[in-house]
This record gives C-alpha cells, sequence and structure tokens, in this order.
C-alpha cells in the first residue's frame, strides 16, 4: 500500500501532485535551473513554506549543493530542462554514483513532441544513452494517474539504495512546448 | 608562449613582496583552529590530498572528481547543518571553472560558511599550466563583486591567522585567499569514495538518519 499522498483528487495538477510527494518524502531543499514548462512546480515550491527552494547559475552548482545537503542530513532535488541535464555527466559519475550519494533529478523534457529548436532535439537525444550508461534509474512521467506512485517509489529507491535518480517529466503529462505553426 | 599585453595586467595581488604560503603549512594552521567539530570539504587534487596529509578525521570531505564544486557541497552542508561550522578548500582551476557559486553563496548567506582559496596560478597538478589568475583575474575582486563582502587576501602566515579566525566567528560567509607556492602535496588521499562519504556522515551524525525511509 502506498504510504504517502493517497487523498488526492484526481483533479490535482501534475506539479500539484509532484510538490505534495516530495514533501512527503522530506525532500526538503529544492534548487533549479528555471524551465517554463517547470514553472508551476518552481511556484508551488515556493508557495509552501516547507521548502527551501532557490535557483542556482548552472546545473551542476545545483547537484553539489543537493549532494552536501543530503551528506548534511537535508534531502534535495534538482529541477532543470533536458539541455541542463546533459551539462551533468562527469559530476553525476564522479560524485552522486562514486560517492554513492543519492539525489532526485527532474528532467523537464525539451526536444521531443513538438519541439521547434534543432538544439534542443539535438540533447535530447544524449539524455537516455547517458542515464543507462551510468546506471542512473530514471522513469519517463505521462500520465497524471500513475505520477504520484513513480515519484514516490523512485524517491524512496533512490534513499534505500543510495544512487541518484531521474524523473523525466514528459510533454504527455504537462503539455511541454510546442511548436507553433 | 609569451602574451606581453596580459603580462602587463599582472593583478595587484601578484605584485606583493611577501613570499608565496606553503598549501599544506597553510591547511595545518587551519586545521589547528578546528576544535569544534567544523566540516571541511577539500576540493579536487593537492587541495584535498594536503587536507588529508594534516590527519583523517571524520568531518572532512575529499572530492574525488566533479571539479569545481568544492564551495557548492560546502554550502549544501551549511544549509542543511545550520549550526555547524563549514569550511570550503578551493583552488584556483576548480573555482575558475565555478565562479557563480560565490554568487549563490553571497544571496543565500549562511552565517557558517568560510571560503579558503588556495590560488598558485597554475594548474599544477596536470603540468604546472598557467590559469587566469597568473595574469588577469583576482579572486578577493571576483568575490566582493559577487556580493561576497568579507573577502580578503591573507598577505602572509600571520595575516592568514587573524583573518580565518574572524571569519570562524563571523555570523556571515566568508572568503579568504592566499598566494601559494608551487610545490606538491605531501600525500595523497586514499581514494575509496564510498569510505569516504560513510566517514563523514558519520562525523556529521547523519549516518543511519538521512538513509532511512520514512514511515518504514
Amino acid at each position: 500500500m502506498p504510504t504517502t499522498v493517497e487523498t488526492h483528487a484526481q483533479a490535482q495538477p501534475w506539479y500539484v501532485i509532484f510538490r505534495d510527494v516530495l514533501k512527503a518524502n522530506d525532500i526538503r531543499l529544492i534548487t533549479y535551473v528555471p524551465d517554463n514548462v517547470l514553472r508551476p512546480l518552481i511556484e508551488a515550491i515556493h508557495d509552501d513554506p516547507f521548502f527551501e527552494a532557490f535557483g542556482v547559475t548552472r546545473e551542476e552548482e545545483g547537484l553539489g549543493i543537493i549532494s552536501g545537503a543530503w551528506m548534511g542530513g537535508t534531502r534535495g532535488a534538482l529541477l532543470m530542462q533536458t539541455s541542463g541535464f546533459a551539462t551533468l555527466p562527469n559530476v553525476l559519475a564522479s560524485l552522486n554514483v562514486a560517492f554513492q550519494i543519492p539525489v532526485l533529478l527532474v528532467v523537464s523534457e525539451r526536444g521531443t513532441l513538438g519541439e521547434f529548436n534543432v538544439g534542443q532535439a539535438a540533447v535530447c537525444r544524449t539524455m537516455r544513452p547517458v542515464l543507462e550508461s551510468l546506471g542512473v534509474e530514471h522513469h519517463v512521467c505521462t500520465r497524471l494517474d500513475e505520477l504520484e506512485f513513480i515519484v514516490d517509489r523512485t524517491i524512496k529507491q533512490a534513499v534505500a539504495t543510495q544512487a541518484p535518480a531521474t524523473l523525466i517529466l514528459s510533454p504527455l503529462l504537462t503539455g511541454g512546448k510546442a511548436v507553433k505553426l | 608562449m609569451t602574451c606581453n599585453n596580459i603580462v602587463a595586467n599582472v593583478p595587484d595581488h601578484r605584485r606583493t613582496n611577501t613570499p608565496p604560503m606553503n598549501r599544506f603549512e597553510i591547511t595545518r594552521r587551519l586545521m589547528a583552529k578546528l576544535t569544534q567539530g567544523e566540516a571541511v570539504v577539500g576540493g579536487i587534487g593537492n587541495t584535498h590530498f594536503d587536507l588529508w596529509s594534516c590527519g583523517h578525521r571524520q568531518e572532512n570531505f575529499y572530492m574525488l572528481g566533479s571539479m569545481g564544486l568544492a564551495i557548492p557541497i560546502a554550502l549544501g552542508v551549511a544549509l542543511a547543518q545550520p549550526h555547524r561550522r563549514v569550511v570550503a578548500l578551493e583552488g584556483d582551476g576548480s573555482l575558475l571553472m565555478q565562479l557563480g557559486c560565490l554568487s549563490t553563496v553571497a544571496i543565500r548567506a549562511p552565517r557558517n560558511l568560510t571560503i579558503i582559496v588556495m590560488d598558485n596560478g597554475m594548474y599544477q597538478i596536470t603540468g604546472s599550466q598557467p590559469t587566469a589568475t597568473s595574469a588577469a583575474v583576482d579572486f578577493v575582486g571576483v568575490a566582493r563583486a559577487s556580493g561576497l563582502i568579507h573577502s580578503d587576501w591573507a598577505a602572509d602566515e600571520a595575516n592568514f591567522d587573524v583573518l580565518a579566525d574572524a571569519a570562524l566567528q563571523r555570523e556571515a560567509p566568508s572568503l579568504i585567499a592566499l598566494r601559494i607556492d608551487g610545490k606538491p602535496a605531501v600525500s595523497q588521499t586514499v581514494r575509496d569514495p564510498a569510505w569516504i562519504r560513510d566517514q563523514f556522515m558519520r562525523g556529521l551524525g547523519t549516518r543511519g538518519v538521512n538513509d532511512r525511509i520514512p514511515h518504514g
């Protein structure tokens, strides 16, 4: 039986469900490099005094901060878009994988399902091969009715196995950012 | 390879008449001051080698990869444990990769974080190629412009003692930069990341606390 937020009405938007599962799992420190798709999640997190949330100058820095915080006893997550994830393989490998430091990476997926920027489409294709080659657990969130289960279980497994994990927020869930023709 | 117009711009802190300090000697002086369980995060390479050379303690973290992240990692520890003093030891090549973290520290303003930058103007461990600080960059200037108002160059060992004592008492983040020599580290850290992390969390009192799932 899920141990966390079961009482959500079906009408809750993805970012409210996501925020509440973070909170139920005591993920308190949130660093981010902003993204349009993540904006409602970032705002929902800032609106809740449970969280300490702030923007950082680049994704590596945000990952370093939440990694240090985890060793200090505070759980954290880093929010970014696909292109930001592509800056992280060295840190993920040499810090989180090597030292067994669990963190939650939340990536809003650009570059697919209606992308208009060639650069975003190209960098998007690097994300899954990087995650797979590092052996980092990752799931794609596409459906509202599965979201709570996927986020909750992914966090619990990351903590229990002392390993980083990544959640990819698909345009199927968030609406994404689509080309206008 | 020479570049005269850059040499002409050698920053003031490199024109000093005092001899450069030694990383191991300075680290030893620092560690002698840390009697309250202060956490120390040592950056990649020689910086954490000389931290290790001063004698292992559980409150030390030795960063084996992730060049440039000693200060962000230390900031994370400082935010998680606001009642513990945290010191980041970083080198010039590393900090040049991640200058943005100085502004993040300034804005978050953790009262318990001290940053110490060992600046020898070179990528010493890869063959002593010059870094930008040898020709143009003044870290204290960068740090102050980033909002870290308590940032100073240590002129010599005695001045470092004064600055470090003040930083470890201050209710605000501080940065101390030192011009150091090109001597290699005294010894090399045991490269066992899982053990290092386990030790560090025991030192911080978090092993077996944060790594359990809430509500079973």
